[in-house]
Order: C-alpha cells, then sequence, then structure tokens
C-alpha cells in the first residue's frame, strides 16, 4: 500500500473525530491531527485504536507519539504494515 | 432576602411521551408507557414488563455535535441530556458562547452509572484488551458522567453536582438546586435526574420479589398503585429536568413561569424506629412532611394534590397513612392523590424529577392526572381515605398547591411544595 492509499484511508479513521469535513477531504502530510482538524487531543487514543482494527496492527506507545500529523501517520502506519 | 424561586423551563423523557407535548397529553388521558419485554422472558425475570422509552438514538444527533455523538453509548446519560437541553430551550436560555454561564449551575442526579459502559469494561479487561477501550468510557461511567455532558453542552459555569439519593434522588437534585437559588449562588440552576434500568438492574431489583410478576400478559395493567391487587413496581427508565430561576432573573426577561416552588425537605428516617435499608421510618417521612411544609411556608389544608411516591407495593398503604398524619388529614379531608407510576412505572432516581415535571404540568393546566389500574382500591386505604380522593379519571379542577415526596432505600425522604405563580407571593 503506498502513502497516498494510506492517506485515503487515514481519511476515513479520521472522519468521526473531526467536525471539520471540508479540512479533511483536502488533507495533505502537513495537516496537524490537533491544531488543523482540531481533534480533541484525548481522543487521538481512538484514532489509534481505530487504525489498529483498520490495518490489523499494532501501534505501540513510543509510535503513537509520533502520530501528530498526517504524514507521521502514514509514516507509522506503513512502517508497520511493511514489517 | 428573601429570594423566591420558580420554574421556567421543562423537559422530559417519559416511558409515555418523549417530550413536554406528548408526556402532557399522555398523563392527561391516562396514557401506559409499560410494554412487555420479550428478552426478560428469555432471562427467566419474574417481571417481564417495563416502562421504556421510545427513545430513537438519532435523536441525539439534535443534541450532540456528530463528534460527541461517535462512541456515545450510555441510555442515561442520552435521556439526561434530552430532558436536560429541552428544559434549557423552553427556559429561553440560550447556550453559551465563549465564555461560561457563571450564574448557571446544574444538579442532576442517578441512582447508578453507565452499567452498560461498565460492562464493555468487564470484557476487555477479562479479555486482556483494556488498551482497546479508548477515550470515552471514562466519561460514561464516572457518576458525574450526566452532568458533565449536560453542563458542557450548555456551558454551565457555576456548581455542578450529581447527586445520588435512590429513588428520592430526582426531588433531592430539585431541592438543592432551589437552595443554591435561594442562598444567592446562582441565578438558575438546571436541575433533574435521569435513568436507564438495563437488564442487570432490573435482574436485581427481581431478585428482590419486589417487582410486579402477575400482569405480564397484560402490561398496561401491570403498576397498580394504591389497589388490592398491587403486587410490586414495574421498573422504568427515563429523564425529568427543570429549569429553576431566582423570580427576580425570571421576571427581568420576562420569562414564562409554569409554577413556584415554594419550598421543601430532605432528611432521613436513620434505620430506626421501623425504618430499614428498604423500608422508610414513619417517624422520618412524616417529619420530612411536616418539614416541608414549613419550610414552603404553608399549612396542610392549602394542599390541593398529592403526587404520591406509591409505587405499587405493601409500602402504599404505609405511604398514605404518613400522609394522614403528617397533613392531619384523612377521609374526605384528605387531598387529591395520584402516582404517576401507574403509567410509566418506577423509575428509580429519575422518578422524582419525572413525576415534579408531572406535577409542574398539572399545576400550569389545572388538572389532576388519572390513577390507572385503580379498579379495586386497597380496602386498608379506603380506611384511611376515601375512594373519590384517588380519581381515576381526569380532574379538571383548580389546583394550586401541589406536594411532591419520594422515599428511596437507605429510608432516605425528600418532598417539595409547588404553587401556581402568584405575583404576590
Amino acid at each position: 500500500m503506498d502513502r497516498r492509499e494510506i492517506l485515503e484511508e487515514l481519511k476515513r479513521v479520521l472522519e468521526p473525530y473531526t467536525e471539520n469535513k471540508e479540512l479533511l477531504r483536502n488533507i495533505n502530510e502537513q495537516t496537524d491531527l490537533v491544531k488543523d482538524l482540531k481533534i480533541n487531543s484525548s481522543n487521538l487514543v481512538d484514532v489509534i485504536i481505530d487504525a489498529e482494527a483498520k490495518y490489523n496492527i499494532e501501534i505501540d506507545f513510543d509510535s503513537s507519539e509520533k502520530m501528530i500529523s498526517v504524514g507521521s501517520c502514514i509514516d507509522v502506519i506503513s512502517d508497520k504494515i511493511n514489517k | 432576602m428573601n429570594r423566591r424561586v420558580v420554574v421556567t423551563g421543562l423537559g422530559v423523557v417519559s416511558p409515555n411521551g418523549l417530550g413536554v407535548p406528548a408526556f402532557l397529553e399522555a398523563i392527561r388521558n391516562g396514557v401506559s408507557g409499560i410494554r412487555y419485554v420479550p428478552h426478560y422472558e428469555a432471562l427467566k425475570f419474574n417481571c417481564q414488563v417495563a416502562g421504556i422509552p421510545q427513545f430513537e438514538w438519532d435523536i441525539l444527533k439534535n443534541y450532540v455535535s456528530e463528534v460527541t455523538y461517535h462512541g456515545l453509548q450510555g441510555q442515561a446519560i442520552a435521556y439526561g441530556l434530552m430532558a436536560a437541553v429541552d428544559a434549557w430551550k423552553d427556559a429561553g436560555h440560550a447556550v453559551a458562547g465563549e465564555e461560561a454561564l457563571w450564574d448557571a449551575g446544574c444538579v442532576f442526579g442517578s441512582s447508578v452509572a453507565g452499567v452498560e459502559t461498565v460492562k464493555r469494561i468487564f470484557n476487555r479487561v477479562d479479555a486482556g484488551e483494556a488498551r482497546k477501550l479508548g477515550s470515552r468510557v471514562v466519561e460514561q461511567f464516572m457518576n458525574s458522567g450526566i452532568t458533565a455532558y449536560i453542563s458542557g453542552k450548555l456551558g454551565l459555569g457555576n456548581r455542578i453536582v450529581a447527586n445520588s439519593a435512590a429513588c428520592a434522588t430526582g426531588t433531592q437534585a430539585i431541592l438543592m438546586g432551589y437552595e443554591y437559588i435561594q442562598q444567592g449562588q446562582a441565578k438558575r440552576m438546571l436541575v433533574g435526574s435521569s435513568e436507564h434500568v438495563d437488564q442487570y438492574i432490573f435482574g436485581a431489583f427481581d431478585s428482590m420479589r419486589i417487582l410486579s410478576r402477575k400482569f405480564n400478559s397484560m402490561p398496561e395493567k401491570a403498576s397498580r398503585p394504591m389497589s388490592a391487587t398491587a403486587g410490586g413496581f414495574v421498573p422504568g427508565s427515563g429523564s425529568g429536568a427543570l429549569v429553576l430561576e431566582d423570580l427576580e432573573y425570571a421576571l427581568q426577561r420576562n420569562a414564562t413561569i409554569y409554577a413556584e416552588l415554594l419550598g421543601g425537605a430532605c432528611n432521613s428516617g436513620g434505620q430506626r424506629s421501623g425504618g430499614s435499608m428498604t423500608a422508610p421510618a414513619a417517624p422520618g417521612v412524616i417529619r420530612c412532611i411536616s418539614d416541608a411544609l414549613i419550610n414552603a411556608g404553608v399549612k396542610s389544608t392549602d394542599l390541593d394534590l398529592i403526587s404520591g411516591h406509591l409505587t405499587a407495593t405493601a409500602a402504599d398503604t404505609l405511604e398514605i397513612q404518613n400522609w394522614c398524619l403528617a397533613l392531619d388529614r384523612n377521609g374526605c379531608n384528605f387531598p387529591l392523590i395520584n402516582s404517576l407510576k401507574s403509567m410509566i412505572g418506577h423509575s428509580l432516581s429519575a422518578a422524582g424529577s419525572i413525576e415534579a415535571v408531572g406535577a409542574v404540568l398539572q399545576i400550569k393546566h389545572q388538572f389532576v392526572h388519572p390513577n390507572i389500574n385503580l379498579e379495586d382500591p386497597n380496602g386498608e386505604i379506603l380506611k384511611l381515605i376515601d375512594l373519590d380522593r384517588m380519581p381515576v379519571e381526569r380532574v379538571d379542577t383548580p389546583i394550586n398547591t401541589v406536594a411532591k415526596a419520594n422515599f428511596g432505600f437507605g429510608d432516605v425522604n425528600a418532598c417539595l411544595i409547588f404553587s401556581k405563580y402568584n405575583q404576590h407571593g
């Protein structure tokens, strides 16, 4: 799965956690989950749990702390699914 | 300065009506909200009927953001949110903008926190999957979950209290809100309670053999307060909410005033003198009612109507006896008395707030709702009060002053005195 495909799928993972659907449609690797998408920081845990279920991976604490922007999320996910 | 407190907004989620207009129509016409629950037969419960609000989960989308909606599962929170937000809007109050509403607080209770949420936790943790629980379960099992959702939605910035006093919870919440306003601590208080009796809570009560079991094939007949065939209560779920307001504040903004809350009292029989974990001590109940009248500044002869606790158990007769003694009124001299539980069952903590909404509506619309299923009044009760004091049809009559009381496990009592609003006090 390439980064572009992961980004498209990530939109669906993030969808329940942001009110800003317009911005979500146009996210890029630089988009910040909390600052731009206004996702409540406590909901980042839920994003991680949903991503784990979607890709059948396990995201450890250290990796999850890196998931701040769309780009860093893709880094972590692609790293795990290609393992 | 003696502050007066008035009711300016109402909201309700009841087994016989969702929202105030539907609920008013139902209680005017004696419509039952008790239904047969096939699943309870499968679970081998003695009681297989319940009062369950016809609450479509999608309704919540009108009350919370899409993000909050996703992951919200607590039924009691949902009921409480709907009733509370409806009441707030009914009062004409705005939702806070960027700044919290510092003069507005909330007392909203429940008797158990979200059991269905707790069950999810048990299942996940026991399976070694605690990490999959996510961020939304703590806020839904904490006892203050309902107040947290309500105050967050509306932006309430004064005292936020989640109270719990078993079946006296709702009545107690209303009294606490009244006291805050009287003390000058808040101008407006959103008060009430919410309960979801799920199968686990239901099963625990069923095991106590205090639930109705002989009317499973006739659900609408199952809740029979004051009747000779009253054989236990029917559990119900729902929520009632009232906006209480400092009279001056309400007048300044030309609010619609439903009724005045003149006062009330809350106490315990101390589980002495015949009182126990499950039975109210007569001296405590009598004192609670007397203190409520004193606090409200009304004479017992002023009471037009009693909205009783009256759950349809053996305690009904004792309750009537306590009212007779507390008021020094009996026979044909007794006030009219009714039990909303005949229509909706007993929704534990939510009973007090739903019944208080009912009491206020009866004052506002000048009627006494019928006691349904009272074809066979209890002979012991008829020795205390006349038959026509327990109307089985709606009575359209002037209603100025109403006492609303509830009594709960742990021997706790609460009584409120509502009256028609009169500008001269």
